[in-house]
């Protein structure tokens, strides 16, 4: 009996850690997938959870807190994008930047905010909202099924962004961009556009993940509460394939791994919890190297374009 | 005007456009915040060079650990290597140098210290020969291997400071502090300088040479400029340059670790480095990747975290400012980069 409440408690930790990584890295996926390694994603992520939690306190509505991440996160993505996509800098050193400037001024309008004793924030939280029926399922269910709503727009953005992606037009032409930018530009497709919606929408997307944060999973802003989250998404596409759905899963392995930390804590067992935390990275390695099946990143992913001199 | 002093120009007028615009930014954004920009520069400026021992055991201490860094950084991206992963290479160096020290607690420091030292160059150079090892055998692009590379290091490094190097004690996630033969001297007595600084400077000055005066450093450049040229044209072995661009950069990062262990912590702990490995990337785009521009930006990069703190206490400006003051600058280099060079062009 012990071991089943365990069980239930380590999947409902996984699956609680795994929403704003797959999230996050469903947004960076549409990124990637359209050429643009988007290294701001942690800044989106913080800004997301930052004007989550200030949007919920001023509204008393913690959805208010979901739609102002979102916001957030776009307007981040926004300005990665204007270097990245518009001025064509480079896209590794202006991601660089949009997280130190994320982390450093979600720092700053806090403690400008809330003073330097950092108080706890009490905010409007998005409460558990369990699925009638399939939340009964024993074990799994509540783990799955028990969860705050964001935990299921993760579920149902994945098939949906799976679908436009590889069956509908939009989708084609934002996998030409990212495939071969040239060739899309003599098919007619703007690629610079496409590229700074797919950015915008992905940083969005990783916006939300932050206000989840906030909001659902810890209840208060903390200053770095995005603890690297972005550069984990950035492995979770990777192990993810580029695809929705593999992403979602990727996710619940990350997920996993960080929950065992906390079981195996809470059983007293001395084990090197650090040792599961690097095992996804380590794996993730391993995807890219081929030797677990073949990961491969979109052709034209993180170059410049048009072409230096073209 | 030759192109050389043409290039130089323009990199120096870039970096001073970018301090600029900064500047004005972070002037304008303290006001926004309702602190005053003069009150709060001031402090700045008096917590990092206000006295003698200020800029010594402050702003130089500080600089060191970003001049190693940012030299790798500078070098990998002059030879188109994306190096995100200088972090890791860091926390590789500092456990090996912290292994080495207690290990050979028993020898003396002239022979323990460049031990140490030595210790941390093959441990970062180790950690990005995987990476490298994946670029240049398997295709894999060096951005997102590098960066995991980061945090399996950060992990290894928690696990390892409270399992097998664990204090003696076995009360803190830390190791045991390092035998005083395995601390670096230091370069200016009753100061917290250590000799690190003059390594890192001679380190950085041997770098501008290599790249400037040696065929090695032409090739390097070569390869940065056009790997398809360096190929074709030149027929240069660009495997084997890239390879040995990668170690250097992965040994300098290591040997950040090093010296930081040994010159500054003489432990290793979770948390050792504050980000250095990131505002690296800051700090050789300011310095237009030239790695005597490195020292200079180092120095400055070390001065604005240390003045920080100052101002921080002083006037309440969150210390945090300073992270967003670095992307300022970040951005402002690319667009200030944009601009000189449509005039430029004209």
């Amino acid at each position: 009996m012990i071991e089943v409440l365990a069980l239930a408690a380590f999947l409902e930790a996984a699956v609680r850690l795994a929403v704003p990584l797959g999230l996050a890295a469903m947004g960076e996926a549409i990124s990637e997938r359209a050429g643009v390694l988007n290294l701001g994603l942690e800044g989106a992520i913080i800004s997301g959870a930052l004007a989550g939690a200030l949007a919920a306190i001023a509204t008393g509505s913690a959805w208010a807190g979901v739609a102002a991440g979102f916001a957030a996160g776009a307007l981040v993505g926004g300005v990665f994008a204007l270097f990245a996509v518009v001025l064509n800098t480079d896209q590794i050193i202006t991601g660089t930047a949009v997280t130190l400037g994320g982390l450093g001024a979600t720092a700053v309008v806090y403690q400008a905010r809330f003073g330097m004793t950092g108080t706890e924030l009490s905010i409007p939280v998005l409460d558990v909202l369990p699925i009638p029926g399939l939340s009964a399922i024993p074990v799994v269910g509540p783990a799955f099924f028990a969860q705050a709503p964001t935990t299921y727009l993760m579920y149902l953005l994945a098939p949906v962004l799976a679908w436009l992606l590889h069956r509908s037009r939009a989708g084609l032409e934002l996998r030409a961009v990212g495939e071969n930018p040239d060739a899309a530009t003599s098919a007619g497709i703007p690629v610079r556009r496409t590229r700074f919606v797919a950015v915008t929408l992905g940083s969005a997307l990783a916006g939300v993940a932050g206000a989840h944060l906030a909001l659902a999973h810890a209840g208060t802003f903390t200053v770095e509460m995005s603890a690297g989250r972005g550069f984990i998404a950035i492995a979770v596409v990777v192990l993810g394939r580029w695809n929705p759905v593999g992403v979602v899963v990727a996710s619940f392995f990350f997920g996993a791994a960080n929950a065992l930390q906390f079981t195996l804590q809470a059983r007293g067992w001395d084990i090197a919890y650090q040792l599961f935390l690097a095992l996804p990275y380590v794996l993730t390695l391993a995807a890219l190297a081929g030797w677990i099946g073949r990961a491969r990143a979109p052709a034209a992913l993180a170059l410049p374009w048009p072409r230096k001199g073209a | 005007m030759t192109t050389t002093s043409l290039n130089r120009t323009r990199g120096a007028v870039t970096a001073l456009v970018a301090l600029g615009v900064t500047v004005g930014l972070a002037a304008a954004s303290l006001a926004f915040g309702g602190f005053s920009p003069v009150e709060a520069f001031a402090a700045l400026v008096r917590g990092a060079v206000g006295r003698p021992e200020t800029f010594l055991s402050i702003t130089l201490v500080r600089a060191v650990p970003l001049l190693l860094t940012g030299l790798a950084v500078a070098l990998a991206f002059r030879a188109g290597i994306w190096n995100i992963g200088a972090e890791g290479q860091l926390y590789a160096g500092a456990v090996a140098a912290a292994a080495a020290g207690l290990a050979l607690a028993s020898l003396p420091a002239l022979i323990l210290v460049p031990t140490v030292l030595l210790a941390s160059a093959l441990a970062g150079l180790a950690w990005i020969a995987i990476p490298a090892w994946m670029k240049l055998r398997l295709g894999v692009g060096e951005v997102i291997t590098t960066i995991l590379m980061n945090f399996v290091a950060i992990e290894l490094t928690g696990w390892l400071v409270q399992g097998p190097l664990q204090e003696s004690r076995g009360v803190y996630n830390q190791t045991d502090r390092l035998p005083e033969a395995a601390w670096l001297p230091l370069l200016v007595p009753d100061s917290r300088l250590h000799v690190g600084f003059a390594l890192a400077v001679l380190l950085a000055v041997a770098a501008w040479v290599t790249l400037r005066f040696t065929r090695v450093g032409f090739a390097v450049r070569v390869v940065g400029a056009s790997e398809g040229a360096a190929r074709s044209a030149a027929r240069l072995p660009v495997g084997r340059i890239t390879a040995g661009v990668f170690l250097v950069s992965g040994a300098l990062a290591g040997l950040a670790g090093g010296v930081q262990v040994s010159g500054v912590t003489q432990a290793v702990y979770e948390g050792l480095s504050p980000g250095y490995g990131y505002t690296a990337i800051a700090v050789a785009l300011l310095a237009g990747l030239h790695p005597l521009g490195v020292v200079v930006t180092a120095i400055l990069f070390g001065a604005l975290e240390g003045g920080a703190a100052a101002m921080e206490r002083s006037v309440g400006v969150p210390n945090a400012w300073v992270s967003a003051i670095e992307a300022l600058v970040i951005l402002a280099v690319l667009l200030a980069d944009r601009v000189v060079r449509e005039v430029a062009d004209d």
